[in-house]
């Protein structure tokens, strides 16, 4: 069974999967042409781990397809061209550096000799110690090193710097950029905003089991720059607040408020032009988990910018019971 | 994805890949290695070599290493296939290790190649014992004859190691595995001879998976020869657990999150 479209690496179409009552995928569709470095972004539990299991071929899906290099990826063919990372907790401990690589080596037609591989992570010093007794950089660099032993044209990381420093970071980047540039497909999540920023070209946004944006980095980035500004405002100014424009969400806690909003100088402009009785006013930079908020607008919605249009409208237009908290359901 | 086909490894190589590396993870771990050959040999010297009656009669002594022989394949398979395959379920590597492009039966034929190595390691002391302190013995035919009945007899409990390994989790396979070994080990005739059973067990007995492979094994050993339907019995019981084995390995899809 060979799809239509042959140079996509991965297909995936309409994808549902569920853990018992938790839908941790729902209805997700995803094409990533060859060549493409594509980072899936969303917050712990938003289903990025659950993506990549399905197209690694370690789950099946519940309902829709995934196609693997045009295949099944429960195929084994199909995964000679993938390569994917362990947790870096999960190495043999018995097992030295250069035996798991062996191992590994020995599932593909034209691995990287050992050497080459730990070189390009700066670890070939460590090919005769057990994996038990590595630190926990030096874990991390292994296991990604393992997704590339197989030289496959497409890599499938998850979290791949998670609880590394700052050089370590760097070193894996820079090993993947490379891979990259030789060609390969890179499919990485992340719940690091500077993660994604540093490698990927093209930017999914995952949250609560659905697809929330998918575009260039930059309109991306755009999307999720959100700020959060507070304002304490008495009760009969509270109005004033809903009818600022670009407000994508506004939160109350007694008469203290929490709007969010990607120009915040813009709000801060109109409290100030139109003389709202404000105090307390601080401007904060938005976490991630707030920018999917303000995508999701406390419900999952499949268009971002639909998303934030409709956040923007309630924000705007108070209900009978008065402008109250918008988000609901924060995405854990 | 037409402009380059690669061919995967052939399922020979992968299989002998994963039971060389399994081997070299059981064989660091030298607690696991020594608890292994050292209980039947153990069982031997305790039960066996003590008793003059049984020791000093060859055919008698022969038997009684054989049936120990059985019990020593039978509780290598339950352990590294039941116990030792749930804890690798429960290490994060698993998983990874289903990423690989190779398909189910290369790991698995891996592990049966990994498992009939350690069975007959366990075999070595417990011969050396009954040669030295026992007057058993074995013409050369025989022996031969039966280290070939070794994969025969590790088959199906190899496979209901594997069916208890990939059903159920790390505790509750190790606890399965003993609550399935010693009774079964028992009523087997492996720790004492049926002869000494009352006439209505030694009846049951003869369906049991273990009483098979004892008989089959003590036949090939000694010439005692075993009841008509132990083969039948020992083949029936091989279909029923790879059945087992196959359905758990494929309701398993690793550790599950809630």
């Amino acid at each position: 069974m060979r799809s239509a479209v042959t140079n996509h690496v991965v297909q995936v179409e309409g994808v549902t999967r569920r853990f018992g009552a938790v839908t941790a995928l729902d209805d997700v569709s995803l094409d990533v042409p060859e060549g493409e470095l594509v980072g899936l972004l969303g917050p712990n539990g938003a289903g990025k781990t659950t993506l990549l299991s399905l197209v690694s071929g370690i789950r099946k899906p519940d309902s829709g397809e995934i196609r693997l290099f045009g295949r099944s990826p429960r195929d084994a063919v199909a995964r000679l061209g993938l390569g994917t990372t362990p947790q870096e907790t999960g190495l043999p401990p018995t097992l030295k550096v250069g035996e798991v690589v062996d191992l590994v080596a020995g599932h593909y037609p034209d691995p990287m000799p050992r050497g080459e591989v730990l070189e390009r992570f700066g670890i070939g010093d460590l090919a005769g110690r057990q994996t038990g007794g590595l630190s926990g950089g030096q874990k991390r660099r292994l296991a990604v090193a393992l997704a590339l032993v197989g030289r496959p044209r497409l890599v499938l990381l998850d979290e791949p710097t998670t609880g590394l420093d700052v050089e370590a970071r760097h070193v894996l980047w820079d090993a993947l950029r490379q891979y990259h540039a030789d060609g390969a497909t890179v499919l990485l999540t992340s719940h690091y905003l500077e993660e994604i920023e540093a490698l990927a070209q093209r930017v999914v946004v995952i949250g609560e089991g659905r697809v929330l944006a998918d575009d260039s980095l930059a309109a991306v980035l755009d999307l999720v720059a959100v700020r959060r500004v507070l304002v304490s405002v008495p009760e009969h100014a509270a109005a004033a607040l809903t009818r600022i424009p670009g407000v994508v969400s506004a939160e109350r806690d007694g008469d203290r408020w929490t709007l969010l909003a990607s120009d915040a100088d813009a709000v801060v402009r109109t409290l100030v032009r139109d003389d709202v009785p404000f105090s307390g006013l601080e401007v904060r930079g938005a976490s991630l988990e707030e920018a999917f908020l303000a995508l999701t607008g406390g419900e999952p919605v499949r268009d971002a910018a639909r998303a934030a249009d409709r956040a923007a409208d309630r924000a705007a237009a108070p209900s009978a019971e008065g402008p109250t908290a918008v988000p609901q359901g924060v995405p854990r | 994805m037409t402009a380059t086909t690669l061919a995967p490894r052939s399922p020979l190589h992968l299989t002998l890949l994963h039971a060389r590396f399994q081997f070299l993870e059981t064989v660091r771990v030298p607690i696991a290695v020594i608890g292994n050959l050292l209980f039947p040999s153990l069982a031997m010297f305790f039960f066996v070599v003590p008793q003059p009656e049984v020791s000093q009669d060859p055919g008698i002594a022969t038997a009684a290493a054989a049936q120990l022989a059985t019990f020593a394949i039978i509780s290598t398979c339950l352990f590294s296939f039941g116990a030792g395959v749930a804890e690798d379920r429960a290490m994060p590597f698993d998983p990874y290790l289903r990423t690989l492009p190779a398909g189910a039966a290369p790991r698995l034929a891996g592990r049966v190649v990994n498992g009939i190595v350690w069975c007959l390691l366990a075999l070595v002391p417990l011969i050396g014992i009954a040669i030295v302190f026992t007057e058993a013995t074995i013409t050369p035919q025989r022996l031969l004859v039966s280290l070939a009945l070794v994969p025969v007899v590790a088959l199906p409990f190899l496979l209901l190691g594997l069916a208890i390994g990939y059903a159920l989790s790390n505790k509750a396979a190790i606890a399965v595995v003993q609550a399935v070994l010693f009774p079964l080990a028992f009523a087997g005739g492996l720790f004492m001879p049926p002869e000494v059973f009352p006439g209505w067990m030694n009846a049951m007995s003869r369906a049991l998976p273990t009483r098979a492979a004892r008989d089959l094994v003590i036949d090939v050993a000694t010439g005692y020869s075993a009841y008509a339907l132990a083969l039948p019995v020992l083949v029936g019981w091989t279909v029923l657990f790879a059945a087992l084995a196959v359905t758990a390995y494929r309701r398993d899809e690793g550790r599950r999150f809630r």
